[in-house]
């Protein structure tokens, strides 16, 4: 009895083992390229569920695919929540395809991972130097990808309603200043029409604190990191211009202008008439001037101290490392690269052009175009994410900081820890040299 | 199974090598059923908690470009001056020390209740199980609603009240947020762990509450002599069950209100998964799991130990 449990258990062991073998041989003999079968590359995007933006993606493909016969570009749509993770497991498992997207803010860490591997798009109908500045992933100096397309962040209000309280609309030649916004916001607040006159959407997660609000403590002097080096951010994240932005932030929700946690659709919010003055993306542009027609004001960022700031950088195009078929993808990044792609961009998901001409060629953003002052947002205030690697550690330790200042913590303790743990990070990745 | 199989052969003892033959083919089928389920435990699990054992002592990252070093104790003594998995450790013993009690005993109310032989008993079941079956993702997004500051609980509250008591921002404030989460928790759960005490309440003979009434027991002491004796089995399973699942507290924080407002409700699984995924930190979270793992082992052995069959 004993000795048939004992080889029980060891045949047991034995067939195990040589599964997890098999197994383990699976995920390695991947070996380090794929991506591409032969001539027929596999194109991964996060636009599963965004059927305008896919769209495109799908018309390029088709179009690509039919232009010539020696490759062919297969699409795998993914939703966003889930895409990220499901490029990081690829990437683990040596599984990548040959062409992805990318959020802006994660090419650093993506490239230095050894994701991505840098892109040559010489001798394409658009030259990467028309197009945006925050529309180009860059790091190390080498080009790793790019977009067809921005987005700006904006104040939207009502003309009648900042008319109405005696507020100066603000344009991008003079811009409002600290104490002009918070006075109109006390104004608001004191007309008893509003619970909360300002909507920064406080109730959003994720990349959406970082994107919204750095911009702000930038254009107070402060930064997430020292950008000289990107070796520490104790002295700017927790330095005196990024503590009076935490007070400055703080401020807006104990004198009750801004909720400290907003309903789940702001926009709906400001539509109805519930907040004055929304801060929001130019993607909700087109859907604001349905409803409120001339009424619309489009407000340039408040003018901190150091002039208006938005954050750059939407989703960009990139060609994974693994890649076995380098001349295809670049082929395919190529023939992307036709301004009217940039154009069929823009109408279908009222982003920003990322080039003047294919601007334009749109009408709500060409010169004089409804939303051409968006396109100028983009041009004049928009300011990169730190294009380090560290930068997913930084937003998520940022967005944890501006969270509890929101909750009531003291600005600079928040700050102070966020910094502390940012340098530490960078300690114990040997500041992401290696 | 076995004596179907062994008892022809026994007819006919003339052929001792059919029956090495049987058996060996017996354990062949063992070994074939075994296999799958070992197979799985071991990737799954063992190769899991292994590798975490491993990770906590490197500097391994999710995203790297460099293999990942041996790097010894930092992790731990990294972790032993973060003031969030103090907090984090803090409150997921609040949570189990409250939940535990809670969710065990009200489980048991209900299960009494349940058990009494009334019409439309099922409906009830149904009703305390529902919650149960539901998503916890999808329960905690309803009660984000209802929690809200002019949600549907605090329109309750200013209704009764008569409007003189205005409801907190539930999951907003410090004060207020976990016990939310807590009493959302137990209302999902109940339901489980009261189909669980049913089922051994079902078990306990009738004749015993026959001859306890005979006997001219009340019904406190036909609870406290027939019933709680004999739910003795259940009663550890129920207790264990509870407590591992209060300790691996992740979804609702997760969902309602990612550890905040200011570390209020940061557990050590959410702890982990923020480290670990939104960090891209591998080894620090592996490190926090470890300790995880020392601490549901601590206390599954302390409750195994006070449980035990004292004869």
């Amino acid at each position: 009895m004993v000795f048939r449990t004992r080889r029980l258990a060891a045949a047991s062991v034995a067939a195990a083992a040589a599964t997890a073998l098999v197994a383990g041989c699976a995920s390695g003999s991947g070996g380090s390229s794929s991506g591409a079968s032969g001539d027929t590359l596999t194109l991964w995007t996060h636009n599963a569920g965004n059927s305008a933006e896919l769209d495109v993606v799908k018309k390029i493909i088709k179009d690509f695919n039919g232009s010539q016969s020696k490759y062919k570009v297969e699409l795998q749509s993914f939703p966003q929540t889930d895409y990220n993770n499901s490029v990081v497991a690829a990437a683990s498992a040596r599984k990548l395809p040959c062409l992805l997207d990318v959020d802006g803010p994660n090419v650093a860490n993506w490239a230095w991972g050894g994701y991505l591997a840098p892109i040559d798009v010489t001798g394409s109908q658009v030259p990467v130097e028309d197009q945006l500045d925050s529309t180009v992933g860059t790091y190390n100096d080498k080009l790793y990808s790019f977009g067809h397309y921005d987005v700006s962040l904006a104040f939207f209000a009502r003309k009648s309603v900042l008319d109405e309280h005696g507020i100066r609309i603000p344009t991008m030649d003079k811009p409002w200043t600290k104490d002009e916004f918070d006075a109109a916001l006390a104004k608001l607040k004191k007309s008893g029409k509003f619970t909360y006159p300002l909507e920064m959407g406080t109730g959003g997660s994720g990349e959406w604190w970082p994107y919204a609000y750095s911009p702000q403590l930038q254009s107070f002097g402060g930064d997430l990191i020292d950008r000289n080096g990107y070796k520490t951010a104790t002295g700017t994240l927790d330095g005196k211009e990024s503590v009076e932005w935490g007070d400055w932030f703080q401020s807006l929700v104990t004198k009750g202008y801004m909720a400290k946690k907003s309903g789940a659709d702001p926009n709906k919010d400001f539509l109805a008439g519930k907040s004055a003055i929304q801060w929001d993306g130019s993607w909700n542009a087109t859907k604001n001037a349905e409803k409120l027609g001339d009424d619309l004001a489009i407000i340039p960022p408040v003018d901190f101290g150091k002039g208006p700031k938005i954050g750059g950088a939407s989703w960009q195009w990139a060609m994974s490392s693994t890649c076995s078929n380098k001349e295809g993808a670049q082929e395919w990044l190529k023939f992307s690269r036709q301004t009217k792609y940039f154009v069929d961009y823009a109408k279908a998901t009222s982003t920003i052009p990322a080039t003047n001409e294919a601007a334009t060629q749109v009408e709500d953003y060409q010169p004089g175009g409804r939303f051409a002052v968006l396109v100028q947002f983009a041009q004049k205030y928009a300011t990169l994410r730190p294009v380090t690697p560290a930068y997913p550690y930084i937003s998520t330790e940022f967005q944890k900081a501006a969270q509890d200042i929101l909750a009531g913590a003291d600005p600079k303790n928040a700050l102070g820890q966020a910094a502390k743990n940012i340098d530490n990070n960078l300690k114990t990745n040997n500041n992401y040299s290696g | 199974m076995t004596t179907k199989t062994a008892a022809p052969q026994r007819l006919r003892p003339v052929r001792r090598t059919r029956t090495n033959n049987a058996r060996r083919r017996e354990s062949l089928t063992a070994l074939g059923m075994a296999t799958p389920a070992v197979v799985l435990l071991i990737v799954f699990l063992v190769v899991p908690v292994a590798l975490a054992f491993a990770l906590a002592f490197t500097d391994a990252r999710l995203i790297s470009p460099t293999p990942a070093r041996f790097v010894g104790l930092r992790n731990f003594t990294q972790l032993f001056t973060d003031p969030v998995f103090y907090k984090s450790l803090r409150n997921t013993i609040y949570f189990a020390v409250v939940v535990v009690p809670l969710q065990a005993g009200l489980a048991l109310v209900l299960a009494l209740l349940v058990n009494a032989k009334v019409r439309g008993i099922n409906f009830f079941r149904t009703v305390y199980f529902l919650p149960v079956v539901t998503s916890m993702v999808v329960v905690s997004l309803l009660w984000t609603f209802l929690y809200r500051q002019d949600g549907l609980v605090n329109n309750i509250i200013s209704t009764l009240t008569l409007g003189h008591f205005q409801g907190p921002d539930w999951l907003g404030d410090p004060a207020t947020a976990m016990p939310a989460i807590i009493l959302m928790s137990v209302w999902q759960g109940v339901g489980f762990h009261m189909i669980i005490w049913l089922a051994g309440l079902q078990t306990i003979p009738a004749e015993l509450y026959e001859a306890a009434e005979l006997d001219g027991a009340t019904t406190w002491q036909r609870f406290r002599h027939v019933t709680w004796p004999g739910l003795r089995s259940t009663r550890t399973f129920v207790l264990v069950t509870i407590t591992i699942a209060a300790f691996s507290l992740f979804t609702q924080i997760r969902v309602m209100t990612q550890g905040g407002p200011l570390d209020s409700t940061t557990t050590v699984v959410f702890q982990a998964v923020r480290t670990g995924y939104d960090q891209q930190q591998t080894a620090y979270a592996a490190a926090i799991s470890l300790i995880f793992f020392v601490l549901v082992l601590t206390v599954s052995l302390v409750q195994r130990f006070l449980t035990r069959e004292k004869d």
